[in-house]
């Protein structure tokens, strides 16, 4: 199956909300840019419904290049990680229901 | 940062889109991609990330308040991958503090 892209969410707010082609393609832009500078400012980001991003530190930990096996630590690091919401997680267990139905 | 302060952050910074519009965008937009993730179908966001759905195999659980065994059934549960311009951004905000 193909995957929803940005193109396609414009698309939406073009033929739901009747924005035109440069302020649906605005808007998209905004939304995701918008996230990813609150989680670049070490700040979460909760969207009721939907879920939450958080940021984790993790420390340095001991890791091997895979082909060589030489040791390299793996150096600190933030990351992003997604908690689906509840209304979101009941969605898509809902999908699993359908597929095991078949 | 919470959904209203995204939607008024985005309004500050989208002067053709009345507020009410741009509320209506961000909801429209969530609801889109939870539509998306609830019939199978992957997000894919260039420098963000991607959603896609992890299956979780069925298997024995437990009541915890009476301890009884209850058998759960497989499921899929959403899965977030965040994209190289973000996991960069973010994993910059540590260094830029030290």
């Amino acid at each position: 199956m193909t995957a929803l892209t940005k193109a396609e969410l414009a698309e939406k707010l073009f033929e739901d909300l009747g924005l035109n082609k440069r302020e649906a393609k605005d808007m998209v832009d905004l939304f995701f840019d918008e996230i990813r500078d609150s989680l670049s400012r070490n700040e979460q980001v909760k969207l009721s419904g939907f879920g939450n991003f958080d940021l984790r530190d993790k420390r340095q930990r001991p890791g091997r290049n895979p082909k060589t096996g030489e040791e390299i630590p793996i150096s600190a690091r933030r990351v992003v990680t997604f908690k689906p919401g509840q209304k979101l997680k009941v969605r898509v267990e809902a999908y699993a229901g359908s597929q095991s139905q078949h | 940062m919470t959904k209203s302060e995204l939607i008024e952050k985005i309004i500050s910074r989208q002067p053709q889109l009345s507020p009410k519009d741009v509320e209506l965008a961000v909801k429209t937009l969530l609801d889109a991609m939870s539509q998306s993730l609830s019939s199978g179908e992957r997000i894919e966001i260039r420098g963000f990330g991607s959603f896609s759905l992890h299956y979780r195999a069925p298997r024995l659980g437990r009541n915890p308040k009476t301890g009884e065994a209850v058998d759960l059934d497989g499921k899929f549960v959403p899965h977030f991958k965040p994209g190289k311009e973000l996991r960069d951004q973010v994993n910059d905000s540590l260094h830029d503090k030290h």
